[in-house]
């Protein structure tokens, strides 16, 4: 009886390596289309169809929002590479210049990316406002409403371990 | 742990805790509600929509939980035939279901305002609806049987097969670029502000006493039909 129990057990774990492998495979194989977005780096590195639908995403670049009438464009950065984005129609709420956002749509022929949708993005950080407040007040910020502190407070954490 | 593969003996621990569960769940929910909707304070960029999170993020949880009790307890019953063991798993799938049905919802009335979309089919979301429809799949499946055991059996291959997914779910977020935001625990720390943590923390427990107070009087009602079954049939006999 105890030889059964144990001949189970090990049938149950090899089973299990076997459904975890066979899994991992597959999503190994499906990476690409499992991914969300594309960071503009990615999208740089693809050779793109004309008008084949894409998602990328990346934090809006400080300053460059710029909206004429009820269309939108701005830069999308990975900090590494940049894309142009022209938007037109409803931003939600959280989309601000130094947020994260996703974008749906394609690139044109001009190399300027034309999205259809754009979702913000926000980060696993929650704080009340008086906190994030004391925080910007005392320099510290590394939120995600500025790219560019992001940055110098990344090159600052590594410099000074 | 074995010990309590006895129906009976089971019963007895859970007449111990269920007083004790009943109550630390009505405690949990009556500071953690009050503070998590009135008293805690708003997000700095989602205002007051963070309070959402007092029910989505504990509900996620228990979600993953209740499959991981299920998974243990079918291991269990395959391999060492524990009656209680798949008492258990059978007990909790409608808790996970229903928490995991908790999840997905409010995670849409959260998408909504924020992102700017209830729901898109990223890595997160897609893997915890798998989640949703692994446990409706384990209950159908356990009832489609003419001979229960049948039934208990194949339902309990199912659950392990799907136990895959928890990992899957855990860590999509971080293996895929996704909508939903990385986990709010990393090896940097906790990213949720300290004055936001003890409601969070208040409902978490609230949701998991409620876990363990279903469960019991489930596992508890299945014992006792079982009974009942053993009883006609030897009326009949």
């Amino acid at each position: 009886m105890a030889k059964r129990k144990t001949q189970r057990l090990y049938f149950v774990l090899l089973g299990g390596l076997a459904v975890a492998t066979g899994i991992a495979l597959v999503l190994t194989a499906f990476e690409d289309s499992i991914v969300f977005f594309y960071s503009p780096s990615e999208i740089s590195q693809q050779s793109l169809s004309p008008g084949q639908r894409v998602r990328i995403g990346g934090l809006v670049e400080m300053g460059s929002v710029n909206a004429v009438g009820d269309t939108v464009s701005f830069t999308v950065t990975d900090t590494a590479e940049t894309l142009d984005v022209t938007y037109r129609g409803i931003l939600p709420d959280l989309f601000r210049e130094g947020q994260g956002i996703v974008a749906e749509g394609y690139v044109l022929a001009s190399g300027v990316f034309q999205a259809s949708d754009v979702l913000a993005k926000h980060d696993e950080t929650y704080m009340p406002p008086e906190v994030a407040d004391a925080i910007k007040a005392a320099g510290e910020w590394r939120g995600d409403d500025s790219a560019t502190t992001q940055k110098t407070a990344a090159t600052e954490s590594t410099a000074t371990p | 742990m074995h010990a309590f593969a006895n129906p009976t003996r089971f019963l007895k621990l859970a007449a111990v805790i269920q007083p004790w569960a009943i109550g630390l769940c009505i405690f949990c929910f009556a500071i953690g509600l009050p503070m998590a909707v009135v008293f805690s304070p708003p997000d700095y960029q989602q205002g007051e929509t963070v309070r959402i999170m007092y029910i989505h993020v504990p509900s996620a949880w228990m979600g993953l939980f209740a499959y991981g009790v299920m998974a243990a307890g079918s291991a269990s019953y395959l391999i060492w035939r524990h009656p209680v063991a798949n008492m258990i798993a059978k007990a909790s799938a409608p808790i996970g279901a229903m928490f995991t049905a908790l999840c997905l919802l409010t995670g849409m009335l959260w998408g909504e305002p924020m992102w700017g979309t209830p729901w898109v089919w990223d890595a997160r979301l897609t893997s915890m609806l798998v989640l949703f429809f692994l446990y409706l799949g384990y209950m159908a499946l356990g009832d489609a049987f003419d001979s229960p055991e049948q039934g208990d059996k194949a339902a309990a291959i199912l659950a392990l097969v799907g136990s895959v997914n928890l990992p899957i779910i855990k860590f999509s977020v971080d293996w895929w670029n996704s909508l939903h935001q990385p986990s709010i625990f990393s090896m940097a720390g906790v990213s949720v502000d300290s004055a936001m943590l003890p409601p969070l923390f208040l409902m978490v427990g609230a949701f998991q006493f409620y876990y363990v107070v279903v469960v019991l009087m489930r596992v508890r009602a299945q014992v006792l039909a079982a009974k009942v079954r053993a009883a006609r049939l030897m009326r009949a006999a």
